[in-house]
């Protein structure tokens, strides 16, 4: 008789008391403390993030008020005649993002490639570690070596591309001569091109870390089986770390533009500020949301000081766009499950 | 031999299955190929390529054509150098092997390029600062009596450097404990409020840095009537850091172990001293990581502290009262003269923020090499003595609970 399964009787359902047993912690006195002491850290810091943001939204709405609409489409800047917008500011800040943006995307990808892919592996460590340090090289210094070593040697590229390309608008510039041997180079220099090519060098590290992130996590066995299936490393690439990594490619890309709008300092000590639309990147004057507020604080009254907010919460409302933007790229990427964006 | 091939009933002729010979049938054993060496066929073409590049370019720009400039060179060079470059590849190897060969030589020219704007700007900054940096009293006197027309021999840093290292420490003081304990919220909690923090603290990092700086000159400064200050400057930093120390803090207390949170609970801890003495002290190299690449930011930023600090040249140890410059400050505000002397300075005082981060960094890195919950060797033995310890205190006590 023995060694028959026993099968045990079905459970009543009908029966109320079969209902899952809740499973409650009992909290002493030093947890509810500690849970206590945790929770007001994060209201804390809750209510100081809330309050940046209230404030200005609360002061912006002054100037927003006096002037609706045509806030985003004035190019002038001059709160106390009531004639102020950010057309043009918003404008340069989007030209040197895009400017910043475009030349960091290839160097960015092709140095997250080149160390997950290509570079021997006692290199690799190394290499992370100096893009990590050029994320971490302050802005003022980045800001610096524009001015006063790239701006005399980007000229050159600046009146190249003016030559050759000037028949496409936003490379044209006003008041150069390309057949003049003597022109003056004064036309090319403190333009959003440069402040441009100086932000990339900010925007590029931060790419790369994201890209390099996905890259490294792209499955052994679709690697692997690239290569069994007679691939080069270039086809590898093509066909499994490109499309693995894309939610990667524009989170990462959309990170540094982020961080490309909101730069201050860079772009304050490299651009002489102007405030009509100007879409000519080559051409000397710009202007960006960020350096109009560094400019401007000082001698802002009450309601110009309203009025460098609203700007301000323009800018804050875009970079928060796109900043949710790249989050949500990377966390809907098959890649993003455990990478840190 | 056998023949290779033979016939079939049908008569055609197949190819028959070939044994390779077993290795003791041979007399010497083939030589084993390395797969990770570079071959000659990888070396040549790269080193004929690199050759007749730079022939070509020259005689562009010497001889044939009226190209000039540095940059236009480089470009130039490289772009000779990929053609010639996959030609010579092309003669050996097919078309899929010379694009995998091409765009090899472009990932590495990507991560060269990258590497040499580093290096300019980390060599540029200090070659235009050893002028002022090679003076003693650099470090050790201020501006206050300094003209922009003395020479380098006269003024300092002090004051710029006494006002970062006060502005980071209140701004340490704040963010620190509030990250921490902030993170650990974030991770120790599921609910709705937890959710809310943690979008509206990812949110934050989005926040224009000069954002941070127009909110406290606006509140603090305009509101409250208080004056420009190194505490006005400690607090927008902070303002600026918190979400940055709190989201990479997150991520570190993420990676603890649930296996040891929850053999802590399973000894009957409860939560705080699972918190107090498994996750924080397993995750400490990795918080200290957190805070200084948080400082990194920080000392680093200049635009809140612009709009927050006011600019002096003369020392100032009170943060309440005065105004208080910070390194990136000065350096703004000492290139931005016409007079070289000063423009100099200011290059001395970025490469004295520089190295400044880059120790920061690199205490980081030593810091944060290690993943979390390894110890270092002192760690190991510390614990173990502890460990020790604790088992003579229970074999002298036995059958006690608490002693």
């Amino acid at each position: 008789m023995s060694g028959i399964t026993t099968i045990p009787a079905a459970p009543d359902i009908a029966a109320a008391d079969h209902a899952p047993r809740k499973v409650k912690a009992a909290r002493n006195r030093g947890d509810r403390i500690f849970y206590g002491g945790a929770s007001m850290s994060g209201a804390l810091v809750l209510s100081i993030m809330v309050a940046v943001g209230a404030f200005l939204a609360y002061e912006a709405t002054d100037a927003l008020r006096a002037t609706g609409l045509s806030f985003l489409t004035t190019s002038d800047w001059q709160p106390d005649r009531g004639k102020f917008g950010i057309a043009s500011v918003l404008l340069g800040t989007v030209l040197i993002a895009a400017v910043a943006v475009s030349i960091a995307l290839p160097i960015s990808m092709g140095t997250a490639l080149f160390i997950t892919e290509v570079c021997p592996k006692w290199l690799r460590a190394t290499l992370v570690a100096l893009v990590d340090l050029m994320a971490a090289v302050p802005s003022v210094v980045y800001g610096l070596w524009g001015l006063f070593l790239l701006q005399g040697q980007i000229i050159g590229v600046s009146r190249f591309i003016n030559t050759w390309l000037g028949w496409i608008p936003i490379f044209k510039v006003t008041g150069a001569d390309p057949n003049s041997p003597l022109a003056s180079s004064t036309v090319y220099t403190a333009s959003a091109f440069i402040a441009g090519v100086v932000v990339a060098m900010m925007v590029m590290p931060i790419q790369c870390v994201v890209m390099r992130e996905v890259f490294s996590q792209v499955p052994i066995g679709e690697r692997e089986g690239a290569f069994a299936l007679g691939s080069t490393r270039w086809g590898m690439i093509r066909v499994v770390a490109l499309p693995f990594g894309r939610g990667g490619i524009i989170g990462g890309t959309m990170l540094g533009l982020g961080r490309a709008l909101g730069e201050t300092i860079a772009v304050l000590l490299i651009i002489s500020p102007r405030f009509d639309i100007n879409f000519h990147i080559l051409e000397a004057g710009g202007n960006s949301v960020s350096s109009l507020i560094a400019l401007r604080y000082g001698e802002a009254t009450g309601f110009g000081l309203s009025a460098l907010m609203a700007a301000g919460l323009v800018l804050f409302a875009v970079t928060l766009v796109v900043n949710f933007t790249a989050s949500w790229f990377v966390a809907r990427s098959r890649s993003g499950a455990s990478s840190d964006a | 031999m056998t023949p290779l091939l033979h016939d079939t009933p049908s008569g055609d002729t197949v190819p028959r299955t070939v044994l390779p010979p077993r290795p003791e049938q041979l007399a010497s054993l083939p030589e084993r190929r390395s797969l990770g060496k570079l071959s000659r066929n990888d070396i040549m073409p790269l080193a004929g390529g690199l050759f007749s590049a730079w022939c070509t370019t020259m005689l562009l720009f010497g001889r044939l054509t009226p190209l000039s400039g540095d940059f236009g060179f480089v470009v130039v060079f490289f772009l000779v150098f990929l053609c010639t470059y996959a030609v010579l590849v092309a003669t050996t190897e097919d078309g899929p092997a010379v694009v995998d060969r091409v765009m090899g030589v472009m990932l590495t020219t990507a991560a060269l390029v990258a590497l040499a704007a580093l290096f300019s700007v980390i060599v540029f900054t200090i070659m235009r600062g050893s002028k002022a940096l090679f003076h003693s009293n650099f470090f050790s006197t201020d501006l206050s009596s300094t003209g922009p027309l003395d020479p380098l021999g006269k003024g300092g840093i002090t004051h710029a450097i006494t006002g970062t290292v006060i502005m980071t420490t209140i701004a340490l003081l704040i963010t620190v404990p509030l990250g921490v304990a902030c993170s650990v919220f974030l991770n120790e909690t599921r609910n709705w409020f937890a959710t809310l923090v943690r979008t509206v603290v990812t949110a934050m990092t989005a926040l224009p840095s000069i954002l941070a700086g127009l909110f406290i000159f606006a509140t603090w400064i305009l509101v409250l009537g208080f004056e420009r200050s190194g505490l006005a400057a400690a607090i927008s930093m902070s303002i600026m850091m918190l979400p940055i120390i709190i989201r990479s803090a997150d991520v570190v207390l993420r990676l603890v172990p649930g296996g040891l949170r929850e053999a802590s609970a399973a000894l009957g801890a409860p939560q705080w001293r699972t918190v107090w003495h498994v996750v924080l002290p397993t995750a400490r190299s990795g918080l200290t990581t957190s805070v200084i690449l948080g400082v990194a930011r920080g000392v680093g930023e200049t635009a809140p502290v612009l709009l927050t600090a006011g600019f002096t040249s003369t020392m100032n140890v009170n943060p309440m009262k005065g105004p208080m410059v910070s390194l990136p400050l000065a350096a703004f505000e000492l290139v931005r003269s016409p007079q070289p002397t000063q423009v100099a300075r200011g290059f001395a005082t970025a490469a004295v923020l520089m190295v400044l981060v880059l120790v920061l960094f690199t205490i980081a890195r030593v810091l944060g090499g290690r993943p979390v919950g390894r110890l270092s060797k002192r760690q190991a033995r510390k614990a173990a003595a502890k460990s020790i310890r604790d088992l003579e205190r229970i074999q002298a006590h036995p059958g006690q609970v608490n002693v």
